[in-house]
């Protein structure tokens, strides 16, 4: 007989990374589903290919660098980067767009850091970041809401044989961005009109944040990140759209626009890229939302939420730093340089 | 309004943190407590408690009775050690204890004779009535040894000094690891002796309050306690149960809503925890004059038939006490020593329980499984959620991976309680506290190590500076001597005698080096250099005279010395001179010596030259011949001893031939050196 | 005109500076050489001269004087990292021709060899060996810097140097294995009822 010796504590929790990411990609159903509703078969296929794509390029990139492939595979995480840059691409893009994005996140984003827990940026951005960069036309592009192509259609758009320009039309916050200080214009533009917010994307971001507060039930994020994320983009907008309300959009607006609610409970909460003491992580989503709600009032790009994240996973170490919890037994935090 | 304060019985303070691993403490809760085996023999390491070990006091093969000392303690920190049953002591040697790594350590061994013969007890029934202090050396002498699992000997904890005052004296009977029912059990069974003990203790320490903090998940110990303490200033407060309220500074924040600063002790913010095991040790002592003999153990786990709770003699072999529990051998898995968070796999079932073994788990290896392989850490923070330090384990665990330990120290490592709490949650498996525990111990090694080498620079320093000292004073003597000498020729130009011996000084003050003439016989150094012959031959001429001088200016030196000394210690008055007279002697011989060193070193390098190996190597291998050959002789008597002739003959004639080996090389080294004009040297 | 005004005003910014330099390399001066001393905290103070200084002070200085910081084996990689570190150079590998790195060790003479020559101590750079002449030499385990330097100079080899023994004090948990890997092993029992 033998005894087994081994290290303190001698029992553990269920649950594994692996269950975890699993909860995230199930809390994406929701918003998947509403994607599809709303805009076809487009985002459905970009997702499938996405995560095949993430999971072969990550099963190659593991064999190279001589590491057990079934291991590795077996924390999820490329799943959930595959499926949250799938979610984020206009349902028009074809095979090609996907790979690149996904392939750059997985290997520049992921692998050359050193893998998993290792990498400073969130990947899924990164690639979209990448994308959104070299391809500006394609990556804007956007179906109207409704105005859904046929399932044939879709997979002619996801093969790149047909040409995305017959179906695209703008999104709220482009709209909004073009028209922004012309009351009429504003006024005379119906997707800007939903029973909430712009049309069509109000219902995908109410089902992502129906996703997002299945993961705060289930305690797989906390809502320091979401909170401050929400808090930092709406009340810039509420206090800009008080004062000038044909300039600036309403908070509403913002909350329910463009990518709020994936990017507030499924992309900054990335738990590797960003801040991890709690108070570190209530200023970090703040000020992602803030940075969102200056780019897209003032910026270049309708939406922000990639660029965003990615500036403040630069910032997350430095406020991890000044943001650490005062230990057990001593008179203040130890903060700062020392 | 401060009544109203103090009439609120729960607690008003919380430490951040934890979390509620399942209990599993039902099955062995069931049975009272019952008595343990008495093993054939009983392990007692010296150093069953925090501190400097006991040292003892019994002989081989002496007969002790239960309850005397067999080893006292050593130093402040330090508790004694006493004879759990009357028998005989059959070993003082190095045996397997509980430790991780499975090294021993130093026990006595005691072979019980079953009679239980008790020693001569004192007790001191009118404890109230004694001086504190009188009482606390008492205690000093009981052995006891925070049976929590802490081991911190229980006087040196309940003496925090003159100055201190105690606010709250807190009972630790929270219990919060899974698995052990021990104090549950004590509290359910001996609550009126955990309250006597608990007011000795008080009477020692004489805190503003008494609060005795247990778990909710113990309502019969609770309901016990309750109603022995009717009556007393003692406070039960019932705290929840959530891991790792037991912690000595957890329980101390739950109670009192202070921490303990870091680095130091409870007493600093005015409060001393006790175990309540230790308080009933403590009354087990001073009234009944028992000092600690045995302890109440909870054996459990799925690999036994009887879990509960044992009263176990200390230094009885785990796999006794397991035996009697009905272990199944072939189902145990871990075997853990402690509580499944804190405790630690044990690798040597014979090592003995000590005072601060509070549980024993056989399991199986379903039971406590082995935790899936590390995966990555993904920065979740679940662990620094159930800190209750506060911590950020995630980056410590960081930095402890990679070594970076200042930072780890930064990020305040030292002060993890290594509950477990972040491990238990940790999704990705990584076993954070080993982690922890491998960065702690290589910075106390360092730290060590660190004021090792101060020390070192320390001494390495000192030295330095003697030796320059040594050489100055040295170089100023000579000096001295030299002007002295002048000053002598000047005064007296002519005196025949005088230049002679100037000269002889002034040569031998130059010599060092060189071969130049000095007094009793010139040679025109290199004279006879055609020929290696007639070299060698001067050579070894010359060395002979100058290990004469060596040697007379030696022992001359040597008496002056003497003279001096003896002058000294009589105080007489011609002190100076004999000092120069020692210096001048010490120099002629320290002179001579080196001119000879010179020589030796030469005629070394031609030894060299002549059989292609260095003196050394030669001597090398004559002194391992000549040690062979001992070695040999010793073997050869051994066997003679033993009565084993026929092996002794054949040694014998091994030995005959290493002898011979020996002296041929002996000899041949003396030739060599002979050759070379070179005695043995000392 | 501008010109000249911005001229003059560099210059007096110039003086300005230079004066308050001056000062403060005057008042805030530091009595012998800090980094010196820093440097030799750092080295492990085995005194064995492997870096070729006699001891570890001098080879400090000769460190501050700009030579490589890489030729202490004793210290190994983690004083190279941390001279590195204050000095703000590179981290260089350790310079091999020193000697490697190696475990721990500290000299023991092996008593009924011993022939009480006194070689051994004067030897010794830190005096952890104590003994008379033709007595039996010991050395003060705690003392020995493990520098080797005894081993040479004993006629009878008697002096090993033995690799510090782990205690139950010094003893501490491996780093586990990694991502990957499980901390558990298994041993092997026979002796348990
Ligand atoms: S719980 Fe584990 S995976 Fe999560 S942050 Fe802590 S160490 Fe990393
Ligand atoms: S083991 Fe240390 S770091 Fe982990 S939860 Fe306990 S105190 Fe905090």
């Amino acid at each position: 007989m033998s005894l087994i010796l081994g290290p303190a504590p001698h029992t553990m929790q269920q649950g594994d990374t692996g269950a975890f990411m699993r909860q995230v990609v199930y809390a994406t159903g929701p918003g998947l589903a509403v994607l599809t509703w709303i805009f076809g078969w487009g985002t459905l296929i970009n997702v499938l290919w996405a995560v095949i794509v993430a999971v072969a390029v990550e099963a190659l990139v593991l064999t190279m660098r001589g590491r057990d492939v079934r291991f590795f595979l077996s924390d999820w995480s490329v799943v959930v980067t595959g499926l949250l840059l799938g979610l984020s691409l206009p349902p028009t893009s074809p095979w090609w767009l996907t790979l690149v994005g996904v392939a750059f996140a997985v290997i520049v984003a992921k692998h050359l850091y050193g893998g998993l827990g290792m990498n400073p940026f969130n990947p899924a951005m990164v690639g979209y970041a990448l994308l959104l960069v070299s391809f500006p036309v394609a990556m804007t592009a956007w179906i109207a809401p409704f105005d859904v192509p046929t399932f044939s259609e879709s997979v002619a758009l996801f093969l790149g044989q047909a040409s995305p320009d017959a179906f695209s039309g703008a999104t709220p916050l482009d709209t909004f961005r073009t028209w922004a200080g012309d009351a009429q214009a504003l006024a005379g533009h119906d997707i800007l009109h939903g029973r909430i917010a712009g049309r069509g994307w109000e219902w995908v971001n109410a089902a992502f944040l129906l996703g997002g507060l299945y993961l705060l039930a289930r305690r797989i994020i906390n809502w320091h990140i979401p909170a401050g994320f929400l808090a930092g983009l709406a009340l810039p907008a509420l206090a800009f759209w008080l004062v000038d309300d044909v300039r600036y959009a309403d908070p509403l607006f913002h909350l329910f626009g463009g990518g709020t609610m994936l990017g507030a409970f499924f992309i900054a909460t990335d738990p590797v890229s960003a801040a991890t003491s709690n108070q570190g992580r209530l200023i970090y989503g703040a000020l992602i939302g803030v940075l969102i709600w200056v780019i897209r009032s003032f910026g270049g790009y309708p939406d922000a939420v990639a660029f965003a994240v990615l500036l403040m996973n630069l910032a997350a170490p430095t406020l991890d730093y000044y943001t650490r919890p005062r230990t057990y037994g001593h008179d203040k935090p130890d903060r700062g340089i020392g | 309004m401060l009544s109203l304060l103090r009439g609120k019985r729960e607690p008003i303070h919380d430490f951040p943190g934890g979390i509620h691993p399942p209990e599993n403490k039902a099955r062995s809760t069931a049975a009272p407590i019952r008595p343990g085996p008495l093993p054939h023999e009983l392990v007692l390491p010296l150093n069953m408690h925090v501190g400097a070990p006991a040292r003892p006091v019994v002989a081989l093969d002496e007969t002790v009775l239960k309850g005397q000392l067999i080893a006292e303690s050593q130093g402040r920190i330090s508790a004694p050690v006493h004879a759990p049953t009357s028998g005989r002591i059959t070993a003082i040697e190095d045996r397997p204890v509980q430790h991780p790594s499975g090294m021993t350590a130093t026990c006595i061994v005691l072979e019980p004779d079953g009679r239980e013969a008790w020693a001569e007890l004192e007790y001191r029934p009118d404890w109230a009535a004694t001086d504190p202090a009188a009482l606390l050396e008492q205690v000093r002498h009981s052995g006891l040894a925070g049976l929590g699992g802490a081991g911190f000997p229980t006087a040196v904890k309940a003496d925090p000094g003159e100055d201190t005052r105690i606010e709250q004296l807190i009972i630790n009977a929270a219990e919060c690891e899974p698995y052990i029912t021990a104090d549950d059990r004590l509290m359910r069974e001996r609550s009126p002796g955990i309250i006597r003990g608990i007011r000795m203790l008080a009477h020692l320490l004489r805190p503003d309050e008494i609060l005795v903090g247990i778990e909710d998940n113990k309502p019969e110990a609770i309901q016990a306690l309750r109603s022995a303490a009717e009556g007393t200033d003692i406070e039960i407060r019932v705290v929840p149960t959530r891991y790792p309220s037991g912690g000595e500074k957890q329980l101390i924040q739950l109670l009192t809503g202070k921490e303990v600063p870091a680095g130091d002790l409870p007493a600093r913010v005015g409060v001393i925890c006790q175990n309540v095991a230790t308080a009933y040790g403590i009354y087990r002592y001073l009234e009944h004059g028992e000092p600690l003999l045995s302890r109440i153990t909870t054996v459990t786990g799925d690999a036994v038939s009887h879990p509960g709770n044992y009263e176990v003699l200390v230094g009885t072999p785990v796999k006794d006490l397991l035996a009697c529990a009905g272990l199944d051998a072939d189902r145990l898995g871990k075997l853990v020593t402690g509580g499944p968070m804190m405790g630690f796999t044990l690798p040597e079932p014979a090592a003995p329980v000590v005072k601060t073994s509070t549980c024993l788990i056989a399991s199986t290896p379903e039971e406590l499984p082995e935790p899936p392989p590390e995966q990555p850490c993904i920065r979740c923070g679940a662990c620094a959620e159930v800190c209750p330090a506060n911590l950020l384990p995630q980056q410590l665990y960081w930095y402890a991976k990679n070594d970076e330990f200042e930072r780890a120290q930064q990020h305040n490592l030292m002060d993890c309680i290594e509950c477990g709490a972040c491990a238990y949650v940790c999704p990705s498996h990584i076993p954070l506290v080993q982690y922890y525990q491998y960065a702690k111990g290589e910075i106390r090694n360092q730290e060590a190590e660190t004021a090792k080498a101060d020390r070192a620079r320390q001494r390495f320093e000192a030295r330095q500076e003697r030796i320059e000292r040594q050489k100055a004073e040295k170089e100023a003597r000579r000096r001295e001597r030299r002007e002295a000498q002048r000053r002598k020729q000047e005064a007296a130009p002519s005196g025949d005698d005088g230049t002679r011996s100037d000269a002889a000084v002034q040569a031998s003050a130059t010599s060092a080096g060189g071969g130049s003439a000095a007094s009793g016989g010139s040679d025109g150094s290199g004279s006879g250099n055609g020929d290696d012959e007639s070299r060698a031959d001067e050579r070894a001429r010359r060395m002979k005279q100058l290990k004469v001088t060596y040697n007379k200016a030696n022992k001359q030196w040597k008496q002056a010395q003497a003279a001096f000394n003896k002058a000294q210690r009589d105080g007489a008055d011609n002190l100076d001179q004999l000092s120069a007279n020692v210096d001048k002697l010490r120099t002629r011989a320290d002179e001579a010596r080196a001119e000879l060193d010179a020589l030796v070193q030469e005629a070394k390098t031609d030894v060299e030259a002549a059989t292609g190996r260095d003196l050394k190597t030669l001597k090398k291998e004559a002194t391992d011949a000549e040690l062979a050959a001992r070695r040999k002789a010793k073997e050869v008597q051994a066997a003679r001893e033993a009565g084993a002739t026929e092996q002794a003959q054949s040694l014998e004639r091994e030995h005959e031939q290493l002898r011979q080996d020996a002296d041929d090389k002996a000899a041949w080294l003396k030739r060599v050196m002979e050759e070379q004009g070179m005695k043995e040297d000392e | 005109m501008t010109i000249l005004t911005a001229i003059i005003a560099l210059l007096a910014l110039a003086a300005v500076f230079g004066a308050l330099l001056g000062y403060a390399s005057e008042k805030l001066k530091v009595e012998g050489d800090p980094v010196v001393d820093q440097i030799d905290a750092i080295l492990p103070q085995t005194q064995c001269g492997q870096c070729g200084h006699p001891g570890c002070r001098p080879y400090a200085e000769a460190i501050a004087a700009g030579e490589e910081h890489n030729k202490c084996p004793p210290g190994g990689e983690q004083t190279i990292q941390e001279l590195s570190d204050l000095l703000g150079r590179d981290f260089l590998p350790l310079d091999e021709e020193h000697g490697e790195e190696d475990v721990k060790r500290v000299a023991y003479i092996r008593e009924d060899e011993c022939i009480g020559c006194t070689k051994c101590i004067q030897a010794c750079p830190v005096d952890a060996i104590i003994g008379a002449a033709q007595k039996m030499h010991t050395v003060i385990e705690d003392e020995c810097t493990g520098c080797d330097l005894c081993v040479e100079p004993c006629p009878v080899d008697c002096i090993d140097m033995v690799p510090v023994e782990e205690t139950l004090e010094s003893w501490h948990r491996e780093r586990p294995p990694g991502v990957g890997g499980r901390p558990e092993t298994y041993i092997p029992v026979e002796n348990l009822a």
